[in-house]
């Protein structure tokens, strides 16, 4: 059977997999709509949350950039796990005992005020918002590769598949989804990756391969031959105080994303909350250890490969001339000689932040154009993999893309549904009333995702900085503050959240002014060295420090309000604290 | 009254040690002291290399499962269990 054969076969297996567990795991009342009807044992939910937490970027482009990157992509090895610790010790256990349904209820519930519900509401729908539609591309993306679809035919059965899970289960049917689509991306992830690690190395684990062998010191000696530092060099395309400022915004950022707290609102108690933390990261650490041995696995393979062969040489090479077609591999001969040169720099010149192939980069001596993408996309053609292991990529791309956009899909509309219209607007709401509003704004929420997938705005891929930035700078430090101190009060908190957000988004603003405004040239390049990325750690510690001084200031909080802080610091009584 | 604060304490003061554990191996290691550790070699990649891309993800995953089983033990110490 043909490549694509197998793919339409294994992605057509699994939706009609993902749409049974949806239908089967549908729901009637809100508890289950929003929660999972709190019912989800630990593991269950570590391996949903895995998957809710890797994206088709992390699937699809980590590799490749850590690939390009070398050490420096260690900002978002570390960024991208360490932040599970945090919400493991810091705030998962006691917002599950805490109860309820979505992160504004507790900022709004803990700070007695509609004011920071509504302010946290807008930043968890802002948050969401833009990291949905980066899935619904990477949907579209994936089809258009793959099954030669065309990008718009993509998103809509992507939609379509997610709008039926999402709308009838809710949290219950994404919950379980999403451990089906967990499976299937990491083992879509490991097999190439066992595969090339087996070639190059004789050592099928990737870890201890990557480890052990010495493949890592020929990469690094190749690099250098080449004119290049070594690939194993810290600090070569950012310095340190950037590096440390991205790695800690991650992780906080992590911590503070809405889509990933409400799946810990789902077990059943506040031990499972703990242990679920931990099930989650391991099942993430799967990947993101896997992925930096791919990355160095294949930049070795690639680079040995194709610099010094003649262009008519490599042309022959099957995967090769598959991946020239789609242009994530192009080739220019500058010099004229015939052959393959690989150098530090770019092939072609840059035009709208994507090359531009009439026009080779003068400046540069290098003449291998390589999307990050192909790192991962191409390792199984590489590895000499069958083909329904190449058709599994295809579904392990797609399994990440959903799950992510479904969970985000949830947080957005439980905000809305939720938070606004039910806790500020309609208090007096019913059930069934509550249920038909949580299904109505996430099917429209679908369809809004569905709508910037074909239709991406230009500034979509620049503002994935804002997502972790904001949450870093905004929800984290009020919910741990909430938590961790007692004599926090509503004035503190929200003139922290407001100080946090408004500078995170104005630093933000500035700095990537080109990309998001259309400006010539950012307003400033970075600050004190830390650029767009990191500068969420700024915004942080001015919210620790305004809440601090504001809530040292003014009245302390009512008595009823620090008996909640103290009921929550216990874990008994997590299950009856779900039923109101 | 007297228990629930001792609860606190014991609580805070394991995640404070485990959050050092943290910083140790992704700030300090990883980053900080990267170059000099370097020098070193584990099998075949430097070992500042090493924490930065692998070593601390891993001791990330043994935190937070000690952190768990660690307050399954308090939690029963003190009898706040469910």
């Amino acid at each position: 059977m043909s490549v694509e054969t197998w793919t339409y076969l294994i992605v057509g297996i699994t939706f009609a997999a993902y749409i049974y567990i949806g239908y089967a795991s549908r729901v009637r009342e809100t508890a289950g709509f929003y929660v999972a009807g709190r019912g989800v044992p630990a593991i269950a939910n570590g391996a949903a949350t895995a998957a809710d937490w890797m994206s088709a970027a992390s699937f699809i482009s980590m590799a490749g950039l850590i690939s390009s990157m070398g050490y420096d992509g260690a900002v978002y090895l570390m960024g991208w796990t360490g932040g599970y610790v945090l919400l493991a010790l810091l705030l998962a256990p006691y917002l599950r005992k805490y109860g309820k349904y979505t992160v504004p209820d507790f900022i709004g519930d803990r700070y007695y005020s509609h004011t920071a519900r509504a302010v946290a509401a807008i930043a968890t729908i802002f948050i969401s918002l833009t990291y949905v539609a980066g899935q619904m591309r990477g949907v579209g993306i994936v089809f258009s590769r793959f099954l030669q679809v065309d990008i718009a035919t993509g998103v809509i059965i992507g939609v379509a598949v997610v709008a039926f899970f999402a709308v009838l289960g809710g949290m219950k049917g994404i919950t379980w989804t999403q451990v089906a689509q967990y499976s299937v991306l990491i083992i879509a992830y490991l097999i190439p990756a066992i595969a090339i690690a087996n070639v190059l190395t004789g050592n099928p684990i990737p870890q201890l391969a990557f480890t052990f062998s010495d493949l890592v010191s020929r990469l690094n000696q190749i690099q250098v031959d080449l004119g290049f530092t070594e690939y194993t060099k810290p600090f070569q395309g950012k310095p340190m105080i950037d590096i440390l400022a991205i790695t800690l915004a991650l992780m906080v950022g992590t911590a503070g994303l809405p889509h990933v707290i409400i799946r810990f609102y789902t077990v059943p108690d506040v031990r499972s909350a703990r242990y679920s933390a931990g099930w989650a990261l391991l099942f993430i650490a799967l990947l993101y250890t896997t992925a930096p041995a791919l990355a160095a696995f294949a930049r070795y393979n690639l680079i040995s490969t194709l610099n010094g062969k003649t262009l008519e040489e490599v042309r022959q090479i099957e995967w090769v001339a598959k991946w020239e077609k789609t242009k994530l591999l192009a080739f220019v001969d500058k010099d004229g000689d015939g052959k393959v040169t690989i150098a530090p720099g770019r092939a072609f010149t840059l035009k709208g932040g994507r090359p531009d192939f009439n026009t080779p980069d003068e400046k540069s001596k290098n003449e291998v154009h390589l999307d990050n993408d192909i790192i991962v996309l191409s390792t199984p053609e590489v590895a000499r993999l069958a083909p329904f292991v190449i058709a599994l990529v295809a579904a392990g791309g797609l399994a990440a893309a959903l799950s992510t956009a479904a969970g985000l899909l949830l947080a957005m509309s439980s905000a809305i549904s939720h938070d606004i219209y039910y806790r500020i607007f309609r208090p007096n709401a019913t059930e069934a009333q509550r249920l038909l509003a949580g299904r109505i704004v996430i099917l429209l929420a679908v369809i809004l995702a569905g709508y910037f997938g074909v239709n991406p705005p230009g500034f979509v891929a620049q503002v994935v900085a804002f997502a972790f930035g904001l949450a870093a700078a905004s929800l984290f430090p009020a919910i741990l503050l909430g938590i961790f101190d007692k004599r926090m009060n509503r004035e503190g908190a929200i003139a922290g959240i407001l100080v946090g957000l408004i500078f995170t988004a104005v630093m933000i603003g500035m700095m990537r002014a080109p990309q998001i405004f259309g400006a010539p040239a950012p307003v400033i390049p970075n600050l004190f060295g830390i650029s767009a990325e990191g500068v969420g750690v700024i915004g942080m510690i001015l919210n620790f420090i305004v809440a601090y001084v504001v809530s040292r200031a003014t009245p302390p909080p009512p008595e009823h309000i620090q008996h909640l802080v103290e009921e929550i610091r216990v874990p008994r009584g997590a299950g009856q604290a779900a039923e109101h | 009254m007297e228990k629930a604060t001792e609860y606190w304490k014991a609580n805070t003061s394991l995640i404070r040690n485990l959050l050092l554990i943290w910083a140790l191996v992704s700030y300090v290691f990883g980053i900080l002291l990267v170059e000099p550790l370097n020098g070193i070699r584990l099998g075949g990649v430097p070992l500042g290399f090493w924490f930065a891309q692998q070593g601390s993800i891993y001791v990330f995953v043994v935190l937070i499962f000690y952190y768990a089983w660690r307050m399954d033990q308090l939690d029963r110490h003190y009898g706040v269990h469910e």
